[in-house]
């Protein structure tokens, strides 16, 4: 059972009888009209993971005093609307009204604890938690009900909030049905949930409610939390990855910069607090000038940086062996290909911000962490506290794309208030620092090599990947929190985190009767951990432009290709529907469509994409006009929040095609602002044109990720089109296209 | 400390702070602002925009002290006296134009901008006229729609 620390809910618990008394908030619209009954089935399928750890339905889902639900879920606001889904969901599954739901997002000790909001995965586990706990408190509603009001289940029905006869002459809200207590019973197998084809909000493009606050400046994100007295800190990060600090003289700090209330310095931590925001800013600044560090960092030559990475890589790990790649016969065409993508920055628009206070016995802290419990595990360790001790609130930052750098501004907020008990201490990052300090997404390269039989049909293929780690996200480990290395007593990483994610989609989803995928690890030089869809994007980007490579050797259309080589029907329709809506387009010189699919994690949702673009030949300046994309997420929650999805994830991997690259010299990231590292600006922005499949009697899949794997190889597949020449090596920039 | 008169959303504020404190300090730390957002500081992302004199400009980079008269709009500030939004602003709901809505606030103020100059832009125009705003959940093609929306209901 989780705690309650929620005071409402205490006193409801409390309150009982005075609250019985009932609500009439809703009663008058009871005989409007007979609604109709939306028909259940037993759901027998496997329950997700997030609800097998919390399983109690009071887990999930309260009924509060006034009658109306609020939901837990132990996932974080992202910008990518979860709340807005979680709603939709309960409010299906209890035949409420959207704003009768309230939906309380990741807070320890309050919401289950289901780890990191990642990979895709907060519809399939939380929101489907949600669906499984909602259904079975409605049935239990429904028994309660049927006592209390002394008729039969079958006479009752759910109306907005309510529980009432079918004449409509007795009703109940639900707090009168619990009568102040809560539904603890364990969400048990099999559990009656709605048909899909009675849903009402499920499927539907409904608005988000915070996008109404965010246009009006109301306070939404955790730079927005004032609280009395907060004080602003600042941290003074090292120079470069290796430095180690010497010294560092506060003696003028006071007099030149005002409103300094405390410097803290343990090993090569440095921190300083002030009264307002721009004096931290000053006083860092300041404090720049006169630390000194010895300087040990030697990072390899940029320009031969793959050479490096494949000089340190550890032994291959053969991923998957079907059939014997080397058996194939002699005479069937071989083909090879490889492929590089540099290190990518998340590059979120608001840089990390964390807040903290030591009220002497518990350490509070707001973060936009992805993953409020693991990293309460990981400040414990750091800090040498108790787990218990530390009450961690998520609350949303700017979109951050995967594990950036809100834990590490949360560290830094928390060491600075045990330092400077009392008071709620905020630290906010510098651009620079989120820059040059952000764990990117890995370099990484890709070896491909297939044959081609005598029909124009691979009969083997091979990938060989290159990959550091993409999991480094705080956990038990402190030494993930960048702060854990710099503190007197410096930890060193235990381990490289998940490495699966290296090799994520780096076997095809085609089916070829002779597959080998081979994984060579490497711990690179510099600082990574997940980006937005770990391996897939580079993966799939050598996979799709080595299947169109070899679609036009087999002299066959690269959409048809790609289709005799699939079995499941689902991936053909995105591939079909892409054909259908990009056929009739217009194309002129120099002008060019290709297509990419992927089926993200080879397990879920799918995606097909196509990109148009004009290629100037003597410039090499690259103009992407348009892109499509046709996914299927099997059944679908919100439709606008899916659409909005796979935009972004389309244009944002497109910023990383045609773009990004994080740049280094042997000593520092030499990649320190938007001048440095740049990303789409609004003049380049392509069309982008979204088809969802819905299949509402599949399972729901998240879609945060699904589109921007294909979107890199669409991108060179269309160049390829439109001039005949292919870049493999990402970004793809005009220097390669005439180089 | 000097102190300064700085015409806000249409009422008179006194602010006592350094000279060299940027604009968006003083609006979100000083006066509990929550519209113009801290991005880069460095005039790069648009994040911190405000209207000075009806015109969309970066925050960050500008000192209290040069402010003097000019009159400050900030995202609060765009409704009308009944509460009702700004057309900018309601065309960002109709659109859903946001995923974290970070952005946002640069967003809506440049396009308030833009549309005070060329009430009907092309979509090129519209283009050219956020160039400095970056949005990185990458809601770009929606902005438009939004920008081209609003430009009608003006
Ligand atoms: S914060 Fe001012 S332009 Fe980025
Ligand atoms: S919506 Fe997130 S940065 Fe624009």
């Amino acid at each position: 059972m989780i705690e309650l620390p929620n005071t409402s809910r205490r006193k409801f618990l409390r309150n009982i009888g005075y609250l019985s008394v009932g609500f009439p908030l809703i009663s008058s619209c009871f005989a409007e009209q007979e609604q109709k009954i939306a028909e259940r089935k037993n759901f027998y399928g496997d329950l997700p993971g997030s609800i097998r750890n919390a399983n109690a339905v009071n887990a999930w889902l309260q009924v509060l005093e006034d009658g109306r639900v609020l939901i837990f879920s132990g996932k974080v606001e992202l910008g990518q609307g979860i709340r807005m889904a979680i709603c939709q969901v309960a409010a299906e599954e209890l035949d409420l009204e959207l704003d009768q739901v309230e939906v309380h997002l990741a807070e320890t000790g309050v919401t289950p604890d289901e780890g990191y909001t990642a990979g895709s995965g907060s519809v399939p586990n939380s929101a489907m938690s949600v669906r499984y706990a909602a259904a079975t408190a409605r049935q239990k509603l429904l028994e309660l009900a049927s006592e209390k009001l002394n008729t039969t289940i079958e006479n009752l029905i759910f109306y907005h909030g309510t529980v009432k006869t079918k004449s409509g002459s007795q009703s109940l809200n639900f707090a009168e049905i619990l009568n102040g207590a809560q539904i603890d019973m364990e969400v048990k197998k099999p559990i009656p949930v709605k048909v899909s084809s009675d849903y009402q909000y499920v499927g539907k493009a409904i608005p988000r409610k915070d996008i109404p606050k965010m246009v009006r400046g109301e306070s939404v994100y955790i730079q927005d939390l004032r609280f009395p007295g907060m004080l602003h800190a600042r941290v003074l990060r090292p120079p470069s990855y290796q430095a180690k600090l010497i010294d560092i003289d506060f003696s003028n700090l006071g007099t030149s910069v005002a409103g300094i209330l405390k410097t803290h310095v343990n090993g090569s931590f440095v921190g300083v607090i002030a009264e307002r925001e721009y004096q931290a800013v000053k006083a860092v600044n300041f404090l720049k000038r006169v630390a000194k560090w010895e300087e040990t960092t030697a990072l390899p030559n940029e320009a031969a940086l793959f050479d490096h990475l494949k000089s340190i890589a550890e032994p291959a790990q053969t991923i998957r062996n079907e059939g014997n790649f080397s058996s194939v016969n002699p005479e069937n065409k071989t083909f090879k290909a490889s492929y590089t993508k540099p290190y990518l920055m998340h590059g979120s628009i608001g840089p990390g911000c964390g807040i903290a206070l030591f009220d002497d016995e518990i350490l509070h802290v707001w973060s936009h962490s992805q993953g409020i419990y693991p990293m309460r595990r990981a400040l414990a360790a750091m800090l040498k506290m108790d787990e218990d001790k530390i009450h961690v609130t998520s609350v949303p930052g700017a979109g951050c794309f995967g594990h950036s750098t809100a834990d590490d501004a949360a560290a830094d907020a928390a060491i600075l208030a045990l330092a400077y008990p009392g008071k709620h201490i905020r630290v906010q990052w510098s651009r620079q620092d989120e820059h040059t300090w952000e764990p990117y997404g890995t370099a990484m390269i890709m070896e491909m090599e297939a044959s081609l039989d005598e029909n124009g049909k691979i009969s083997a293929w091979k990938s060989d990947v290159w990959t550091d780690s993409h999991s480094m996200r705080p956990d038990s480990d402190p030494a993930t929190l960048i702060d854990a290395s710099y503190l007197e007593n410096p930890v060193q990483l235990r381990g490289r985190g998940y490495l699966g994610g290296g090799h994520r989609n780096a076997d095809p989803y085609y089916s070829f009767p002779n597959l080998q995928v081979n994984a060579h690890f490497f711990d690179g030089p510099l600082r990574i951990s997940s980006l937005r869809s770990l391996g897939s994007y580079a993966n799939i980007f050598a996979i799709e432009s080595f299947m169109d490579e070899l679609a036009s050797q087999a002299g066959k259309d690269p959409i048809d290709f790609r289709i005799a080589h699939l079995q499941d029907q689902r991936a053909i329709a995105t591939l079909k529907k892409i054909k259908e809506i990009t056929q009739s387009e217009p194309l002129e010189v120099n002008e060019g469509i290709g297509f990419a699919f992927s089926r993200y994690k080879n397990n879920t949702a799918y995606c097909t994409v196509a990109a148009k673009v004009n290629v100037n030949q003597k410039s090499g300046e690259i103009i992407l006009q348009k892109m499509w994309a046709v996914g299927d997420v099997g059944q679908i929650i919100n439709l606008d929040g899916i659409k909005n999805q796979f935009e972004g994830g389309v244009i944002q991997a497109a910023s990383w095609t045609l773009f990004e690259q994080v740049h280094f010299t042997k000593k520092v990231i030499r990649s320190e602002d938007w001048n440095d590292y740049p990303i789409f600006r609004f003049p380049m922005i392509p069309e982008v044109e979204v088809h969802m499949i819905d299949r509402p009697e599949e399972k729901a899949e998240g879609g945060g990720e699904v589109s921007m794997p294909p979107t890199g190889a669409a991108i060179a597949n269309a160049i390829f089109q439109a001039i005949g020449k292919r870049v493999n090596d990402l970004p793809i920039t005009a220097e390669k296209i005439v180089g | 400390m000097p102190k300064y008169n700085l015409q806000i959303n249409g009422s008179q504020k006194t602010v006592e702070t350094e000279s060299d404190t940027p604009l968006l300090y003083v609006l979100r730390d000083y006066l509990e602002l929550n519209g113009p957002k801290f991005g880069c500081g460095l005039s790069q992302c648009g994040a911190c925009m405000v209207l000075i004199d009806g015109v969309a400009e970066t925050s960050c980079s500008t000192p209290i002290a040069a402010v003097r008269d000019s009159k400050i709009t900030t995202l609060e500030g765009l409704a009308d006296q009944n509460g009702n939004l700004h057309p900018v602003q309601e065309a960002f709901i109709e659109e859903q134009a946001a995923q974290c809505g970070y952005c946002l606030n640069g967003m809506v103020m440049a396009s308030v901008s833009l549309l005070q100059e060329n009430p009907s832009p092309t979509t090129s125009e519209i283009k050219e006229g956020l160039e400095l705003n970056l949005c990185r959940c990458c809601a770009q093609t929606r902005i438009i729609k939004a920008v081209q929306r609003a430009a009608k209901n003006l």
